[in-house]
């Protein structure tokens, strides 16, 4: 780990001001926001990440969890992955996101985990995690040592031919498919943007994950309220029983009126490079029953720009099977 | 030294201690966090090591760059090959002692080998600051091609053919002859041992006087060698290992890091802490060898077993020869006329292997009993059948009786337990209560018992104590609470008034803690030395002035409950207190040594033995495989603490579950780097996997062994596990993977009848 300079943002403009003047807000950045530090001191450690400063953003009151009026949720950016997923209006309206968090990491981790720092994390990937080996995501144009190497954990959609990196998180995929809306402080002042314009990929530049540009402070994120009757659910798979990121899931919002599914959202996680929602899959189910078929069939549209590499031909398959049977618990949910 | 007395040990039904259930006397240490491990040993002017890692396999350093390292804060010095100071090689080991899998001292010359190799070290003042010089040194290198092939059998040995292990009758010939024939492979990968406590050594150098707090399972060992490499007297070198963080057989030899703490505080003159990096321990201090075993079995339509040839490949580094005995129990747990084992290393760019809980029989018996499931499935028998029917008399393998073997009682206590006898042998055809598929499994399992050389010395005290000498250690399975329980059966002293004091090189020396051999070891020893302690008090107080025993000869006096008294007249008495307080003496002591079964000649053939039946849930339309339930029945001699015992027995089950699922070190195949060299990424159980356990222990004493009859249980539980859950993984889903773990991708495919390998 390099020596690294601290200080303590006491306002949100503090906060924006002191990282404003960095190069860059990804990779590489010399300005870092401190949260639960559950992700980013893992990787300076590493010598993944290379601050030279952190602003510990954790005496900014950005920790609360409310229900607009209009039915809107709005979960502040400190608020903690526990805290949201034990939330009750956050259980009772968006079961999926509750059950995303909470099929994450450990107890003590969500405790100190953030939602900003959780939509924020950086990939698994083993070389991105070791300076000693060339990786396109942490040094630019060095090469990826995954396409060769092992990639058993890594992404079979969205990937290029710089980096097949998964975008790791669960309560990212909750959000791709409950639309949320991330709300973003910067230089220019506020802003808001959409999650599913909030990820880029890989392309040429995996080290730009993210729209965000030096002084950018997430503040917030909003989730629109779901039509009446609609059901979500969370399905992830994974080597072992907890504790373990996935190695496919799901995560489905599902009305079904008079026996045809009426309204679907789906998005997939840990097969894709960032969260990855599937219009067509969701077209493609739109008027059928609920059926297995019908899910199954939806799932073969969802997987079916997939592309594997040299470890993990099987995520194709596993993740049809986790995307049918999410969809069909969700569908047999009273 | 007295020697060992096989006479008189106390009948068992007296005793208020063994076999009892006792909690651990050192648990509230470790529960209030006063236990002082290894790496909580500080002084002042500690200076923190940190060893420069290799990060290429197979090569040599043609430059390090310190300087930018050394103008760093708080460096006090860097080090490498050109400037460690002389460090040598260990003679050949002998017999029990000089025992070290990496034999090569750290820094020796600048030749790389493996991944992670130490090429430099950086000493600091805080752990931080040595961290971030170490990580500022640049290496240059010069690569050569590197092997880390993961296909073994087949590929060149390092020995111009197989070795020969135990054999007898012709094994080629009558498998040709075989109505049944069953040949297949099976794989194992390299597995990391991953104690929560991480390697660590605080060397402190004070005149040529090395004292060494380690992480050991083995101190005595430690300090012989670690003498000679640092070539000074074994005097002159103390070890400590007061509490282990466990070590599984990781840390029975002493590894690199320990030779370089003490280099570097030798040249420093200064007290010097090295923790080992968790990314460390899956490079330098040892790992599970990948394995390949081929297995061959022949049978008679009935079921009688023919013929059993088990050849076997494991990997080994490119300097040192560690071999994996995975035909141990092969050639002795069924009766068969034609067995042939044979055995070979593989050199690879890879750490030097070492033992990992039960060493070559977990993975041996992973393959001879994942074998016995598929001749079962051949045979069309059920598998707890075949093995009932080729149960042997004897040890087959060495014409001698078993000490004590009830294998066929295991199999058939466990199945009752299990509900075994409600099996449907149909692939997929069971379901459970929820409407889950379930597959059982089962699988035998032995593990050899022995007793090593121990000395061990047992004081009595004026205030009333016993106090309780040897140079072993405790590695968290219970130790401490076995010599206290000893020595209170022994002379009735209650086990609150005995001071256990292991984990030092200046007591008398101990046995290692490996092989599941302290129990059986440290018995006789105790026992012996308490005996011996006892005589010295009586012998006070037939002595002492003013003493109510005067006249009286030894055989006359007993001393029960920590009281001397006349056998005739039991109101003739004196506490122990009483005696030493009217000779003025501080305490007696006994001394006793115990020789080892190993190497010596024995009649009769010691193993333990046992039954693992496990049952997975199988849901296809998620791909999602789960051990269910787990019953386990041991026979392992008698069990001194049951307590403990089942602990052992709990956490192995949960092992064997890892080895069965989850665990394995890959290594990049361009660079040979463990790639998945964290507690992240190496996937082992967490308690959500953990199923319920249900352990059973027969109990039957080996009085062959020692007076109390006591064997030990600290690897057993682990074998057959693997196989156990393979076998019921075929059940469930039609999917025979004979390359372990168990991955989701191998059970992806919709057919029966697929082979994984
Ligand atoms: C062992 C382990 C297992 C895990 N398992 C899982 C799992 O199964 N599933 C899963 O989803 N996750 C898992 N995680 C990841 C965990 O969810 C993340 O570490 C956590 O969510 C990060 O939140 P944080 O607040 O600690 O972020 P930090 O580490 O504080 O920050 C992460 C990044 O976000 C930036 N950042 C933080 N807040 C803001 C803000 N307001 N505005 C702009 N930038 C900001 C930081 O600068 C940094 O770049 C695991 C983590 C560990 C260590
Ligand atoms: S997949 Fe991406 S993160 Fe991984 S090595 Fe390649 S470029 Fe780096």
């Amino acid at each position: 780990m390099q020596p690294f300079e601290w200080s303590t943002a006491t306002s949100i403009s503090d906060a924006v001001k002191s990282q404003a003047g960095a190069a860059t807000a990804q990779q590489g950045a010399s300005v870092r926001y401190i949260a639960g530090g559950t992700n980013l001191v893992d990787y300076m450690k590493l010598n993944a990440e290379t601050p030279r400063k952190l602003v510990d953003i954790n005496g900014l009151e950005l920790n609360g969890i409310e229900r607009l009026p209009d039915g809107t949720m709005r979960i502040g950016a400190l608020a903690r992955n526990s805290a949201v997923a034990h939330d009750e209006s956050v259980r009772a309206a968006y079961p999926v996101l509750s059950q995303a968090i909470l099929s994450g990491a450990s107890t003590q981790l969500r405790n100190m985990a953030t939602t900003a720092g959780n939509l924020l994390q950086k990939t698994r990937c083993v070389y991105y995690r070791d300076p000693s080996t060339a990786c396109n995501k942490r040094e630019p144009g060095s090469g990826c040592s995954a396409i060769e190497g092992h990639n058993r954990m890594l992404a079979i959609l969205g990937t290029s031919a710089h980096c097949i990196a998964t975008n790791p998180s669960d309560q990212n995929v909750a959000l791709m498919a409950l639309e949320a809306t991330v709300h973003v402080t910067g230089v220019k002042g506020p802003r808001s943007v959409p999650i599913s314009a909030f990820y880029l990929l890989p392309g040429s530049t995996p080290q730009q994950e993210t729209v965000l540009v030096p002084g950018d402070l997430v503040t917030h994120i909003t989730i629109p309220a779901l039509p009446e009757g609609a059901r979500s659910g969370y399905l992830k798979l994974r080597d072992r029983a907890s504790y373990e990121f996935a190695l496919s899931s799901a995560a489905v919002v599902l009305k079904v009126e008079n026996g045809r599914v009426a309204f679907v959202r789906i998005a997939l996680g840990g097969v894709g490079t960032i969260p990855w929602r599937t219009p067509e899959a969701e077209e493609a189910l739109r008027g059928k029953a609920p059926t297995a078929e019908h899910f199954r069939a939806a799932a073969e549209v969802a997987l079916r720009a997939a592309k594997p590499q040299s470890q993990n031909a099987f995520k194709v398959e596993l993740a049809k099977r986790c995307l049918t049977h999410a969809l069909m618990q969700a569908s047999q949910q009273a | 030294m007295a020697q060992e007395t096989q006479t008189n040990p106390k009948p068992m039904f007296e005793s208020k201690v063994i076999g009892v259930s006792t909690p651990r006397i050192d648990g509230p240490f470790k529960t209030t966090g006063t236990a002082k491990y290894t790496s909580d040993h500080n002084f002042p002017d500690l200076v923190y090591a940190w060893p420069v890692t290799a990060t290429i396999s197979s090569g040599s350093v043609t430059g390090v760059d310190t300087s930018q390292a050394r103008k760093m804060p708080g460096v006090v010095a860097v080090y490498t090959h050109e400037d460690i100071g002389p460090l040598y090689r260990t003679p050949p080991a002998a017999g029990f002692s000089m025992i070290q899998d990496e034999r090569r001292p750290p820094l020796e010359d600048a030749e790389v080998r493996y991944y992670g190799q130490y090429v430099g070290v950086a000493v600091a003042k805080t752990v931080e600051q040595a961290r971030a010089a170490a990580e500022a040194v640049r290496v240059s290198y010069k690569q050569t091609p590197l092997n880390i092939n993961g296909t073994l059998l087949g590929t060149p040995l390092s020995t111009p053919s197989m070795r020969r292990g135990s054999h007898r009758g012709d094994a080629a010939a009558s498998f040709e002859a075989s109505a049944v024939q069953h040949d297949a492979v099976y794989k194992t990968p390299s597995a990391t041992h991953n104690p929560i406590e991480l390697h660590a050594t605080v060397a402190v150098y004070d005149d040529g006087r090395f004292t060494l707090y380690e992480t050991s399972q083995a101190i005595v060992n430690h300090r012989d060698t670690l003498a000679a490499v640092l070539g000074v007297s074994p005097e002159n070198v103390q070890v400590i290992t007061r509490f282990l963080g466990s070590g599984f057989g990781g840390k029975l030899w002493p590894w690199p890091h320990s030779a370089l703490a003490a280099a570097c505080a030798r040249n420093l003159n200064q007290p010097v802490k090295l923790v080992v990096s968790r990314s460390m321990m899956f490079q330098s201090v040892g790992h599970r060898p990948a394995i390949d075993q081929q297995v061959k079995l022949g049978a008679e339509t009935n079921g009688k077993l023919t013929t059993i040839v088990h050849n076997y490949v494991n990997h080994t580094s490119m300097a040192d020869d560690y071999s994996e005995g995975c035909g141990e129990a092969t050639a002795l747990l069924y009766s068969c006329p034609n067995v042939d084992i044979t055995s070979g290393m593989a050199r690879r760019n890879v750490g030097t292997p070492t033992s990992m809980r039960g060493p070559g029989a977990v993975p041996g018996l992973y393959a001879v009993e994942s074998a016995m499931d598929e001749l079962a499935v051949k045979l069309e028998m059920d598998p707890v059948a075949l093995r009932l029917l080729n149960e042997p008399e004897k040890d087959e393998s060495s014409g001698k009786p078993f000490s004590s073997r009830h294998l066929a009682e295991c199999l058939k206590v466990g199945a009752e337990k299990f509900g075994w006898s409600q099996r449907n042998p149909a692939v997929g055809s069971m379901k459970n209560a929820e409407g889950m598929t379930v597959g059982w499994g089962v699988a035998a399992c032995s593990w050899g018992a022995m007793r090593i050389e121990a000395k061990a010395m047992v004081e009595l005290l004026v205030d009333g104590t016993a106090r309780v000498t040897c140079a072993t250690q405790d590695i968290g399975g219970g130790t401490y609470t076995t010599f206290a329980q000893l020595v209170s059966h022994e002379t009735g002293i209650p086990l609150q008034k005995v001071a256990v004091v292991l984990g030092d090189t200046r007591l008398p020396d101990g046995p290692i803690s490996g092989g599941s051999w302290t129990t059986a070891t440290i018995t006789p020893a105790v026992l012996s030395a308490a005996q011996n302690a006892v005589k010295a008090l009586v012998q006070v107080a037939l002595r002492a002035q003013h003493s109510p025993f005067a006249g009286k000869s030894e055989d006359d006096l007993e001393l029960v409950e920590g009281v001397v008294r006349l056998k005739a007249d039991t109101s003739v008495a004196l506490s122990q207190e009483e005696v030493l307080r009217l000779a003025n003496i501080k305490a007696v002591s006994g001394n006793a040594e115990s020789r080892g079964t190993l190497g010596a000649h024995n009649d009769y053939s010691f193993h333990s033995f046992g039954a693992q039946f496990v049952e997975v849930t199988w849901q296809p339309e998620i791909a999602r495989l789960r051990v269910s339930r787990v019953v386990t029945v041991i026979d392992a001699g008698r069990m001194l603490n049951p307590r403990t015992a089942q602990n052992q027995i709990e956490g192995a089950v949960v092992m064997g579950i890892g080895m069965a699922m989850f665990e394995s070190t890959e290594y990049d195949e361009r660079t040979g780097a463990p790639i998945n060299a964290s507690l992240a990424d190496y996937v082992m159980p967490v308690n959500a996997d953990c199923p319920k356990i249900d352990v059973t222990f027969l109990d039957y004493p080996d009085y062959h062994l020692n007076a109390l009859g006591a064997r030990g249980v600290g690897e057993i539980g682990m074998a057959g596990v693997a196989a156990a859950v393979t076998g019921a993984v075929y059940h469930a889903t039609g999917v025979r993977v004979r390359s372990l773990p168990v991955r989701i991708e191998d059970l992806l495919v919709p057919a029966h009848g697929h082979e994984v390998a």
